[in-house]
């Protein structure tokens, strides 16, 4: 096996919108983007609204095709992967959405949910439904008595396990997150967070992680691609992207980053001992 | 913009087309053969080729169809030599009834709906949005709850138990109106005027109690948006945070409704018509159905279908006058 | 006494369908001219409650105990036409979404006259050449033309800004920003941010500034307020509150928050 899980060569996305007049316009959404996802590693795309982050996550999640560029998945070409071989590249790259409660079917129970993504791959769970499910709502730290319940009776944060349990029912490879803790208030969102590489370091698989805020980056990334305008503007390791930025983008991007006086900080964490 | 406004042209021909061949495709296929029915008792089988010869009836389908556009943008002949009848455009024929022409009896007629409908337009608008206005703002208090109830129930009455009820009680029992006639404004304005008012108010009530729960809704959507939390922040008076802020944003989806419920009126109220004996399009259309007169089924179709394709381009027009957002730039 | 606005035991009551809860209990806290108050929680925590509170905006049927007074003036248990007149006048509020805060059937300038004229009254002409010096200060490019635009043909950031203007047209002594920067990009924040700075700098505004994201309070506010399920669980300065919370949810919260600055990230992770 190649040292590199997912490729995206050049990948573009034109959209074509029309007027109230019927007037086109056509825009680029994602521009000539490229990027490798290693096995275990987290590559972070950040970038602010309208840079086609989310575009360049719904391409790889092939939710929807590149008008141009190419998508190589352990080394055989996806893009443009249909019938069997498509059905096997969903159960390998699993997302979570940012809104918990829109992407979960709030007419089905927790079970429904989880054992949707192997119905969908006809696999029958080892030791059943309920074992599984079970084995699930236990990893992401949700009560698994609470097997019958329906999204609506969960908090924000515990839809969010709901979803991150779904993603991870069929064992998958690579787990899109998009925008997946910015809904969150962030008190959860850090205990998110923490789950989230909690799992990575018990299942070694990749996260493509979606993002605007650079600080959840930091904690989470080994790897980040910063987006400005469709095209990636930068891309590097955390620590050199982050410490010596060489994009005056991501330098705007870094400076703008509301701060707390670290003096205040470290006072702080003194007194905490 | 004339861009647009020339698609949408080109889409209300194509639309006026479909409509022309759909309907005279149904009378082609089912209807008796209409020589029978205008040659009468004393008919011998000459009599009738030498009718379906003169109306043209004898000839295949689409020759026919052709025909008959052909008749309404550039008029037509029916016969030849001598005997001939000229047709002028836009010709509609001549019903098989009473041989009048029908593009005449539409132009006799039209008035008559219209006078119907703006009448009964004008009482629904302000009926059904005061009352949802009042309702809105009084949410939740026993006004808004009995004039609800009260639309579900106007809603759900169908018009003709109500004409009759309106004529029994008005006319027969009390006497306050006089039989509904067909008088013209410059006649007698108090007998039109009596005249039309049952056929406005049975008209009305329908409208008046959809409009009524939609007004309703729409405005206790806008009073929950936040540009409405933000006038009351900046210290507006009621009148004018109800009156600039909510109104607008509130009317302009019942500005659009209305467009194409009045255009659809335009074509006839059947219903009403026949019940008060108004001779309008809808009193027409009923007749023709009873007596299969083709041409005049056709044109008051044609009317129906013309006057709701060009209310919804109107209407399209008039949103992107009424929204900033959908206007072009 | 250089105090604007003292919120003293401030106790909200909405009536919901399972009888009357306490959304803000007993809160006490005070704001100076020029000064900056930040009231941090996450949501449900009453923060934006004891804000609707002091614009006399809270929804109906809400009940109040305590004291809130601006200028030494008591806002509680006034009447509605009372309090229309501090409304704008005396304090005013931004909001979080400026798209849907804005009507989007009016042009900018439009609802800012109406503003200016509600309270000061005058010409139209005056009005309008309020309005455009309203938008230079909070710096619209060529605000005489862009008055006449609607909110949809402006950006997030210029939106908030149209906002500012408004709610700075008459000059209040008090200013309420409830979550300003919420919807915002993070370089349009750092924006609007130092606009509200600059401005407070200028115009002597005192302002509560509502938010959950304690690194915006952090850099923003002179004294901080922490609220949690609608009670008071800090107030203190910003220094006293960041670098020695006294109580175990500010610590948590301030745990809480990723840091750009930290050191720790990539290397502990892998393993």
């Amino acid at each position: 096996m190649s040292d590199v899980l997912l490729s995206a060569r050049g990948l573009t996305k034109r959209f074509t919108t029309r007027g109230p007049y019927g007037r086109r316009k056509e825009f680029t959404a994602v521009d000539g983007v490229s990027f490798d996802v290693r096995p275990g590693e987290t590559l972070a795309v950040v970038g602010e609204s309208g840079s086609g982050k989310s575009t360049s996550a719904r391409i790889v999640a092939k939710l929807m095709d590149p008008s141009a560029g190419t998508l190589e998945f352990e080394g055989e070409d996806v893009t443009r992967a249909t019938g069997a071989r498509l059905a096997r590249y969903r159960a390998d790259v699993q997302v979570v959405f940012q809104d918990p409660f829109s992407s979960l079917n709030p007419r089905h129970t927790v079970e429904r949910i989880l054992m949707a993504p192997l119905d969908y791959q006809g696999i029958a769970p080892t030791g059943g439904r309920r074992a599984h499910t079970k084995e699930l709502m236990e990893r992401v730290g949700l009560n698994p008595d609470h097997a019958q319940r329906y999204p609506a009776q969960f908090s924000g944060g515990q839809a969010q396990r709901i979803g991150i349990a779904r993603a991870l029912a069929v064992n998958p490879k690579l787990v899109i997150c998009d925008e997946a803790v910015s809904a969150l208030d962030v008190s959860v969102q850090a205990q998110v967070i923490d789950l989230l590489l909690r799992l990575q370091r018990e299942s070694g698989f990749s996260y493509l992680f979606i993002a605007h805020d650079l600080a959840v980056v930091r904690r989470m990334a080994q790897r980040v691609a910063v987006m400005s305008n469709g095209k990636i503007v930068e891309q590097g390791p955390c620590r050199q992207v982050f410490d010596a930025p060489g994009d005056p983008y991501t330098r705007t991007l870094l400076a703008a980053i509301p701060r707390i006086n670290p003096e205040w900080d470290r006072r702080r964490r003194a007194a905490a001992g | 913009m004339a861009r647009y406004l020339a698609g949408r042209i080109a889409g209300l021909v194509l639309i006026l087309f479909t409509v022309c061949l759909f309907t005279y495709l149904i009378f082609f296929k089912l209807s008796p053969d209409p020589a029978l029915l205008i040659c009468g008792k004393t008919c011998t089988p000459e009599r009738v080729t030498e009718i379906r010869t003169v109306l043209g009836i004898d000839k295949p389908f689409l020759t026919q169809f052709w025909d008959f556009l052909s008749g309404l943008i550039a008029g037509r002949d029916y016969g030849s030599g001598a005997n001939s009848v000229h047709c002028p455009a836009p010709c509609l024929g001549y019903s098989f009834q009473t041989s009048q022409s029908v593009w005449e009896m539409v132009v006799d007629r039209l008035p008559v709906s219209a006078t119907v409908a703006i009448g009964a337009a004008v009482l629904w608008l302000l009926a059904g949005i005061t009352a949802g206005l009042l309702s809105a703002v009084k949410e939740g208090t026993w006004w808004d709850r009995s004039v609800m109830n009260l639309a579900l129930g106007g809603a759900s009455i169908p018009n003709y138990v109500l004409a009759l009820a309106l004529q029994y009680v008005l006319v027969v029992k009390l006497r306050i109106l006089p039989f509904p006639s067909s008088v013209t404004f410059t006649d007698d304005p108090v007998l039109w005027f009596q005249s039309y008012l049952m056929p406005w108010i049975v008209l009305a009530t329908g409208y008046a109690c959809l409009y009524a729960r939609l007004t309703r809704a729409n405005v206790i959507d806008t009073l929950a948006e936040n540009f409405m939390r933000t006038a009351r922040s900046k210290g507006l008076s009621p009148v004018l945070t109800m009156r600039r802020h909510a109104l607008r944003p509130a009317l302009t989806p019942v500005t659009t409704i209305f467009g194409m419920d009045f255009a659809a009126l335009l074509g006839g109220a059947l219903i009403t018509e026949t019940v008060f004996g108004l001779d309008g399009v809808g009193k027409m259309a009923a007749d023709s159905i009873a007596k299969n007169d083709q041409p005049v089924i056709m044109a008051v179709t044609l009317l129906a279908a013309f006057f709701v394709v060009v209310g919804n381009v109107l209407v399209d027009l008039l949103y992107t006058g009424l929204d900033p957002r959908v206007r072009i730039r | 006494m250089n105090e604007l606005l003292a919120v003293q035991n401030l106790t909200v009551t909405l009536p919901t369908t399972r009888g009357p809860v306490d959304v803000v209990k007993d809160v006490s806290f005070t704001v100076g001219r020029d000064e900056t108050v930040g009231i941090v929680g996450e949501s449900g925590s009453g923060k934006s409650m004891t804000s609707l509170a002091i614009m006399g905006l809270l929804p109906r049927g809400a009940m109040t105990k305590g004291s809130i007074r601006l200028d030494g003036a008591e806002l509680l248990h006034r009447t509605d036409r009372e309090m229309r007149r501090i409304r704008g006048e005396q304090a005013s509020m931004i909001f979080q979404d400026p798209l849907s805060s804005l009507n989007p059937y009016y042009t900018v300038g439009l609802q800012i006259e109406e503003m200016y004229r509600a309270h000061r009254g005058g010409s139209r002409k005056a009005a309008r050449k309020a309005v455009v010096e309203a938008l230079r200060q909070v710096g619209i490019p060529e605000p005489q033309e862009r008055a006449g635009h609607y909110p949809h043909q402006f950006s997030g950031g210029q939106r908030q800004r149209i906002m500012i203007a408004m709610a700075l047209v008459c000059s209040p002594a008090l200013l309420i920003a409830d979550e300003p920067t919420t919807a915002l990009d993070v370089t349009v924040q750092a924006q609007i941010l130092r606009l509200l700075a600059d401005l407070q700098r200028q115009t002597h505004t005192g302002m509560v500034f509502i938010t959950h994201d304690l690194a915006v309070i952090g850099s923003i506010a002179t004294r901080v307020l922490v609220m949690c399920e609608g009670q008071q669980v800090e107030y203190g300065t910003a220094e006293q509150v960041f670098s020695a919370p006294r109580h175990a949810y500010t610590r948590r919260l301030l745990e809480s928050i990723p840091r750009i600055t930290d050191d720790l990230p990539a290397d502990e992770v892998v393993l």
